[in-house]
């Protein structure tokens, strides 16, 4: 069931549903030809959604508490993610995935996040940054090799930040030497996502630091190549997610791991961070309806001055309140996520709906924490788990501020003469 | 040994997970724009079938069908039965309120059509819970049935199901071809995996109406009136049994 690209003339009355070869934008509730709401689902992502939900409440519920305190993700959550699918979700079949849309992976990954943000954040980066680089830019050779192994066994994880480099991403200074069929990899590489679970990475190196950003390459380098993991770092939030400080001594990588072309890997980073942005949008997303959830029916519970707390006229504005911004900041991302299916421009909307989710994601949690009041703050409720993991969403991804600069930059070039 | 064919039936209801409520018009719950899902029994059904599939293999189990009779938005049950493994699907299309004789009615015609060796239902449907289809089923087509199976194998061409009845487990076999219904215990259902719902979208799905099959859909039954059952009173904490005692006397509970 593919929707055909719609004449232009009707653009006005129609949504513009666009088809690329590789990833077929189905038409959802089997209409094509008509405008329809951003909660309109396809069939199959209202089935996925509903698997997923039922795999975060059977399999990832029982062990988030744990996973937390531990500070380690579950190896039987993870094996989990693999068996249901979850680590292929765009990944085409032959290599093993499920070959589903965008809105797909963002649906996993809200869902997921309802119930735990750490397992989220694995399957994320998994998805939406490395296994869309291999998609988007690997050679045949690459894909063929690696993304079945990353659908059904093996997390990946993206390099990108160093000591000097984080928003600044691209004065990194890991460096990357030829040295005939290989290049030798040494430097290191700080708050890596995933990197305590993975098998595959993906390493940006500079290949010429006098090139500047032109230097950047982008390598696939296996932990058996010689990956360490220097530290595991201890977070405010979302512990269960791994996040390591890894060094690269002498690291040989064979040349055919050279992702995408040599100098090229700047522009493969800028260009799969605006997928990860919608992908950490929708991660704050379910965060933040996961803290909703779990604190709205306590408000009917409990009783003070013989009312029901959420009968209270204060309260009904609050939770209006963030009710209301929780939908906008979903409507955001659910429509950056088409956008991006449709092949349209999604910069901004990408950027905006990051923003806008992670700062949501702030005051649902904090507000859910406030409403439960004694009982949200202690460790035996969900709610104060949410509080300190939705820190990250300002962070990684591109920071805040980082956001804005792209929104007001997109905007600049949009109103100046 | 002959390869089987297996039939399942699944229905799409309100999810279980839903608090219904009586409609306005007191003939039954709010449907609209409530969630729906496969009838958790059905669910068993469909699982029961892929486990005797994978512990028979594929060549003794040839194929498993999913039939479901309802408004076109049954067909997204029958998807999650092709999701789950389920090889092709039949819709029996029908807007009207299907009764248990007529569900059997309609099963029967598919079952004369496709001719399977085993049929697995659920033992009731969590909606209206008649618990009927299967047995009436049985009677029609005057086939061999094992209701409220916690446990079901084939042995060659025979049928061994341990079913749960008052006071402990009977186990019973028959000849094929036979109809079993699925109790509570028989199996914990699996979900589907993403990159097997994507698969579910190429799996035939056939429809046919009641007339098709030559089948009259007219109701027996008449709902009068549905209502809710009375709103719980509430309790109070009693600080002794002698307290407890005297106020069962008072509400001559005693």
């Amino acid at each position: 069931m593919f929707c055909t690209l719609l004449a232009n003339a009707t653009r006005q009355q129609t949504r513009l549903l666009s088809v690329s070869k590789q990833r077929g934008f189905s038409c959802r509730a089997g209409l094509c030809n008509s405008l329809q709401s951003l909660n309109t689902l396809s069939e199959d992502e209202e089935m996925m959604r509903d698997v997923v939900s039922r795999f975060a409440r059977e399999v990832v519920q029982p062990k988030v508490a744990e996973m937390d305190e531990k500070e380690i993700m579950d190896p039987q959550v993870i094996r989990g993610l693999f068996d249901a699918g979850l680590m292929g979700v765009e990944t085409p079949v032959d290599f093993g995935g499920a070959e589903a849309s965008f809105l797909s992976a963002i649906l996993v990954i809200e869902e997921l996040a309802k119930v735990d943000p750490s397992v989220s954040a694995m399957c994320d980066v998994h998805n939406t940054l490395v296994n869309t680089v291999f998609r988007s830019y690997g050679s045949d050779t690459l894909k063929s090799k690696y993304l079945p192994q990353l659908s059904s066994e093996k997390v990946g994880s993206f390099c990108l930040s160093e000591a000097v480099s984080g928003s600044d991403a691209f004065a990194l200074q890991t460096r990357a030497v030829r040295d005939g069929d290989y290049y030798v990899i040494n430097g290191s590489k700080m708050w890596i996502t995933n990197s305590g679970e993975a098998d595959i990475f993906l390493v940006f190196a500079t290949v010429d630091p006098s090139k500047g950003y032109k230097g950047i390459t982008c390598f696939v380098v296996e932990k058996d190549m010689g990956v360490v993991i220097a530290k595991k770092e201890k977070k405010l939030g979302i512990r269960a997610s791994s996040t390591c400080q890894l060094s690269f001594d002498d690291v040989r990588v064979p040349a055919e791991n050279v992702l995408g072309e040599v100098g090229k890997g700047y522009k493969i980073a800028i260009e799969i961070l605006n997928e990860g942005r919608v992908g950490i949008a929708a991660q704050m997303v379910g965060l933040a309806q996961g803290a909703f959830d779990s604190a709205m029916p306590y408000l009917f519970e409990r009783k003070q001055f013989g009312t029901r707390i959420g009968d209270f006229q204060a309260m009904q504005h609050q939770y209006a309140q963030i009710a209301v911004e929780i939908e906008a900041a979903r409507l955001l991302t659910y429509n950056a996520a088409r956008m991006k299916e449709e092949g349209k421009s999604f910069i901004k909307n990408a950027a905006m709906a990051k923003l806008y989710a992670s700062q949501v994601a702030q005051r649902a949690s904090s507000k859910a924490v406030e409403w439960m009041g004694g009982v949200g703050f202690t460790r035996d409720l969900p709610v104060e788990k949410f509080y300190r993991d939705c820190m990250i969403g300002a962070i990684y991804e591109g920071t805040s501020n980082i956001q804005l600069q792209t929104i007001a930059k997109l905007l600049t070039k949009e109103y100046q003469g | 040994m002959s390869s089987l064919r297996i039939l399942v039936g699944v229905k799409r209801v309100v999810d279980s997970a839903v608090k219904v409520r009586v409609n306005s018009a007191q003939t039954g719950v709010e449907t609209t724009n409530v969630k729906h899902s496969m009838n958790p029994f059905d669910e068993i059904a469909v699982e029961e079938a892929l486990r005797l599939r994978e512990k028979h293999g594929k060549d003794k189990i040839k194929e498993i069908i999913a039939l479901s009779c309802g408004p076109t938005k049954s067909q997204e049950t029958l998807r999650t039965a092709l999701a789950l493994g389920a090889d092709r699907a039949i819709h029996v299309k029908s807007d009207d309120v299907l009764e248990p004789l007529t569900v059997a009615k309609l099963f029967s015609k598919i079952v004369n059509n496709e001719k399977p060796d085993l049929v697995i239902l659920g033992k009731q449907a969590i909606d209206d819970d008649s618990n009927q289809t299967g047995q009436m089923l049985a009677g029609l087509l005057n086939w061999p049935q094992a209701t409220f199976a916690s446990k079901v194998d084939i042995n060659d061409n025979s049928l061994e199901v341990v079913r749960e009845v008052d006071g402990g487990l009977e186990t019973v076999s028959s000849s094929l071809p036979a109809i079993v219904t699925t109790d509570l215990r028989l199996n914990e259902p699996r979900y589907a995996s993403l990159p097997n719902i994507m698969k579910a979208k190429k799996k035939p799905l056939q429809t046919v109406s009641p007339a098709d099959l030559g089948v009259e859909v007219r109701n027996r039954l008449q709902t009068l009136k549905v209502t809710e059952p009375p709103k719980r009173q509430g309790g109070k904490i009693v600080a002794s049994v002698d307290e407890l005692l005297e106020k069962l006397r008072e509400s001559k509970a005693l």
